[in-house]
């Protein structure tokens, strides 16, 4: 391994997959320590990080990867539907899919480069959206969403002679995959993602993806043909959103159009920013962020800002919590989106360039290095 | 006519804007090895030139011929790989990379051709590409700078390491435009002295200049462009005493 | 079969119109100030939303229990009384029948009040940055402002009645000559079309008469010559920010009785309408007039049954699917110049 790593890269990851896999019992303070939420930080955190292939790296900002991850979610369901329960299937199908997907898309999006690339991207995405609802019905399920019954012929399922009483849900070699065994499995999936993730981005592609980013003339002129190395890219990251999309079929396996919506496309942008773009950990970060408070913020109301309040004169603390209402339950995208507006306004390289600032500081201030240091790269 | 030694051929080029004849009936012959001039004052085409040789621009009608291959129509990464390479005026680089990722960038296309997805092998250990970039970099005087972020560099080192991305190809040809453009008389001077370098080693070179100092130092063959048209071809001292030339472009200046 | 064609066409002239009106100060927007403003459709919903407050303030009322009278339900009945008529009478009535069209008065200078604001505290700072940074901020903007516009008005769409007078249809297949009733037309579309022409010409001919528009006009085609000529032109472009967000929210305002306006009614539009650009030609404004009504007309002939029939489900896509094949086979769109927004 370390031949083939550097041994700030394997450090990184070996933390990484201790972060990861000690999450129950570290978030568990922070009221976020159950599997269903912890699933959700894995699965965002794939979506993320695939995106941040294309947009970190290669510099191209699409704004219709949601439309991966519901294929790849459909994909999922109807593997579950017309093969097996079992999750492994499901999920190299919906990969496979959704990377099919990504090259059809990805190839003729790729003709343009800039805002054009940003609006073909959101056009193709809509339209998916759009069908999704209306003529590809029988595939979609329309707005009641795609879902597992007990009348789906499960062929490979029924060959094995194996089959389900009540509910069908979605299995790993026969164990069902709910609770905190979904969570590892997910978990699994986003060290792996992870991991392939840094390798690209410390192999010679992944140094032509930052090259493509940073003068595609130059790119042209040395050589390179920029167009299969940004398809390339697209395809990775359509693949990331559609294993993604799979996992969330895999813990939920009901697979709607609205996953496909452009305002999901835009949550994968926000968690991308929000967390650093162009960094390997940054929109991990991103993700679990947006995920952790959506799901605290959205869960408060009145009563509960009232008890913070309540050491407040009563005038005092009712206006604050009708201010600070405004901020949370069905408010939570206000705040969403105004941390959004702060951190692109003020700290475009989002909480990775907040770190490296910091960090910087500190530095400084222990003066372990001249002030004269120069810029180094990365 | 057809000379053997010939590789790179502008052959009756036409390029017409409108009605702006930009480039009229212009045919070059660029011999290996040697290093070939082309200036004008402003507005008489170079750049126009240039961009029609490296495929940026279709000519009206004519064509352009690199060792036997017609480049019209070529995209540039094809061109590239033919074996040409080129010096912007103003630097191309890749600003958010590392001096010497920014060198091992073409060398890599060199060896992988316009496409390899190698995206599984470890960057550090291509150490044979390493080296062979840190010793361009040596060779340019800038092995100390490697490790910097390649848009922080002073415009003259900027300009020294795309030289040095061009020359780690080992192209055939290298087409520089206004290689000296905007820097100090030293800069000019140290990028003088090695370009000088490079010609010793053989490389067949077309350069695009307007500073006199720097085309009588190096060139072995000038075309004069007036108007897009080319009034004189020949060595530096037929074309110093070419009474077109002194009336249309030295004149002007000396 | 003529006549079904035309009415088709007609059913697209307010769609059209309202994108082209979007689409035209997303235009004068980037061709100006180089910004991609992901908040434009934003702009839109709040001055739909200025026609909403200005119909709650005239129909507030005061609300009376008279206990000697009683309801049919048996409680004390409510005696409510506009306040607007309590005060200014039949005057009154008339200002709360034609609320929409009214709104547009308070509407113009909100708005420009509003564009400026957004200009000079947060798009100024971004001229320099990267597109994909003005889209990331606009985008964020978008979201705060339809995000306060449902904590304020709530999720539901709130309709917005037409005066009394503008309802019903206007038979414009017997003003034409033909039979009668086989063309009819809803009067209000017909207001919105006519409205939109006259906001459209009155921007062009802004553009085309003045020098203030002679100033823009030149710094849209060359930014720094213009300002090497020692205009000021940072101040101008803070104006034509304001008066794409006029524009936005006079369109808004009068949408407001076809389509009763809810908090995404914004995001809704601001995705077509940047299709809409991008079809007309980034920075063209004949370009997104055009685009405008052509893809407005499509999508009424898309949405015929007989259209329907022979490719379902072309309603839903046809004016992405346009965008993509314009943008594939004429990647500067319509009426777009070259080399505008490439890298």
């Amino acid at each position: 391994m370390t031949n083939l790593m550097s041994r700030n890269d394997l450090l990184l990851f070996a933390g990484f997959t201790l972060v990861v896999l000690t999450m129950p019992i570290w978030l568990a303070p922070f009221g976020a320590g159950y599997p269903d939420l912890l699933q959700r930080f894995m699965i965002f955190g794939i979506f993320a990080v695939g995106f941040n292939i294309l947009f970190g790296l290669t510099g191209y900002l699409s704004f219709g990867h949601a439309a991966f991850f519901g294929v790849g979610s459909y994909a999922a369901v109807w593997s579950f539907k017309l093969l097996t329960l079992d999750a492994i299937p499901a999920i190299l199908f919906a990969v496979i899919i959704s990377g099919l997907f990504a090259l059809v898309i990805g190839y003729l999006c790729l003709r343009r480069s800039g805002i054009y690339f940003s609006i073909l991207t959101l056009a193709f995405a809509q339209m998916s959206y759009n069908l999704a609802y209306s003529v590809l019905t029988p595939i979609t399920n329309g707005e009641t969403g795609l879902q597992l019954t007990l009348n789906d012929p499960r062929s490979l399922d029924a060959v094995l002679g194996q089959s389900v009483a009540g509910q069908p849900v979605p299995n790993l070699l026969g164990q069902p995959l709910s609770g905190y065994a979904g969570f590892y499995f997910c978990a699994g999936f986003l060290i792996l993602a992870f991991f392939l993730a840094q390798r690209i981005a410390g192999s010679p592609f992944g140094m032509m993806l930052k090259a493509i980013k940073s003068n595609q003339t130059r790119m042209q002129f040395t050589g390179f043909n920029t167009r299969p190395y940004a398809l390339s890219a697209f395809v990775i990251s359509g693949m990331y959103a559609g294993l993604a999309g799979a996992l969330l079929a895999v813990t939920d396996p009901l697979a709607g159009a609205e996953r496909m919506q452009w305002t999901a496309s835009g949550e994968v942008v926000l968690m991308t920013i929000l967390g650093g773009v162009g960094t390997l950990i940054g929109p991990v970060i991103g993700a679990w962020l947006i995920k952790y408070f959506e799901n605290i913020l959205s869960a408060l109301n009145d009563q509960i800002l009232a008890r913070f309040w309540s050491f407040l004169p009563d005038g005092a603390a009712d206006t604050m919590v009708a201010i600070t209402g405004k901020f949370v339950g069905d408010g939570w995208f206000l705040t969403l989106g105004l941390v959004f507006v702060i951190v692109v306004i003020f700290l475009p390289g989002g909480i990775m360039e907040g770190v490296r600032r910091i960090a910087g500081m500190f530095r400084r201030r222990s003066g372990s290095s001249p002030a004269t240091r120069t810029q180094p790269a990365e | 006519m057809t000379n053997p030694n010939v590789v790179l051929h502008v052959a009756d080029v036409h390029k017409r804007f409108g009605g702006l004849h930009a480039l009229a009936d212009i045919d070059l012959q660029v011999e290996e090895g040697k290093t070939h001039a082309i200036i004008g004052p402003n507005g008489a085409g170079k750049s126009t030139l240039l961009n029609v040789i490296i495929g940026k621009l279709a000519p009206s009608s004519g064509q352009v011929v690199f060792d036997g291959a017609v480049l019209t129509g070529r995209k540039p990464f094809q061109i590239n790989q033919l074996g040409i390479a080129r010096v912007f005026q103003t630097p191309e680089i890749f600003a958010d990379l590392s001096v010497l990722h920014n060198v091992m960038i073409p060398a890599l296309a060199k060896r992988d051709g316009m496409f390899k997805l190698n995206m599984l092998r470890a960057l550090d250990s291509e150490t044979g590409i390493r080296a062979e970039a840190e010793d361009m970099l040596e060779d340019v005087g800038m092995l100390a700078r490697r490790d910097m972020l390649a848009g922080s560099l002073s415009r003259g080192d900027k300009r020294r390491m795309e030289l040095a991305m061009c020359l780690i190809q080992h192209p055939r040809l290298l087409l520089l435009d206004e290689p000296t453009a905007g820097m100090s008389r030293h800069d000019t001077n140290t990028t003088i002295e090695l370009l000088q370098k490079i010609k010793a080693r053989g490389m067949t070179k077309v350069i695009i200049e307007h500073d006199m100092h720097v085309v009588f130092s190096l060139a072995d063959k000038i075309s004069v462009l007036a108007q897009g048209r080319i009034i004189a071809d020949g060595s530096p001292d037929e074309v110093r005493g070419n009474p077109k030339v002194q009336e249309a472009y030295l004149g002007g200046t000396h | 079969m003529f006549d079904v064609i035309f009415l088709q066409f007609l059913n697209g002239l307010d769609k059209g119109a309202a994108y082209a009106l979007i689409a035209l100060g997303l235009t004068l927007v980037f061709g100006t100030l180089g910004v991609v403003n992901f908040a434009h459709g934003a702009l839109f919903m709040l001055g739909a939303f200025c026609a909403v407050t200005v119909r709650m303030l005239l129909t507030m009322e005061t609300v009376t229990i008279d206990p000697e009278q009683l309801s049919p339900w048996g409680s004390p009945l409510e005696i409510r009384e506009p306040l607007v008529q309590a005060w200014l009478g039949d005057f009154g009535a008339v200002l709360v029948n034609y609320s929409v069209p009214l709104s547009i008065l308070i509407t113009i200078p909100i708005m420009l009040l509003v564009g400026i604001a957004l200009e000079r505290g947060i798009i100024k700072h971004f001229y320099k940055r990267p597109h994909a940074e003005q889209i990331l901020v606009t985008f964020g903007l978008a979201i705060v402002a339809q995000e306060v516009i449902k904590s304020v008005f709530g999720p539901n769409p709130i309709p917005q009645p037409m005066p009394t007078d503008l309802r019903g249809a206007a038979d414009i297949g017997a003003f034409l000559g033909m039979q009668a009733n086989i063309i009819t037309y809803p009067i209000w579309r017909l207001i919105y079309f006519v409205f939109a022409a006259v906001v459209i010409g009155g921007v062009f001919a802004f553009l085309q008469f003045t020098t203030f528009g002679m100033v823009v006009r030149a710094g849209m085609a060359d930014r720094e010559t213009v300002g090497l000529l020692g205009i000021n032109i940072d101040r101008r472009f803070t104006i034509m920010f304001g008066l794409a967000a006029v524009v936005a929210g006079m369109a808004g305002v009068m949408y407001t009785p076809l389509l009763p306006p809810n908090y995404h009614l914004g995001m809704d539009f601001l995705v077509l309408s940047f299709v809409v650009v991008v079809v007309g030609g980034m920075g063209s404004l004949p370009g997104a007039v055009a685009a405008g009504f052509l893809l407005g007309i499509l999508q009424s002939f898309a949405s015929m049954n007989q259209v329907k029939a022979i490719v379902p489900g072309i309603d839903q896509i046809i004016i992405y699917l346009v965008a993509v094949i314009i943008l594939l086979v004429r990647p500067r769109g319509l009426f777009g110049r070259r080399g505008v927004m490439e890298a």
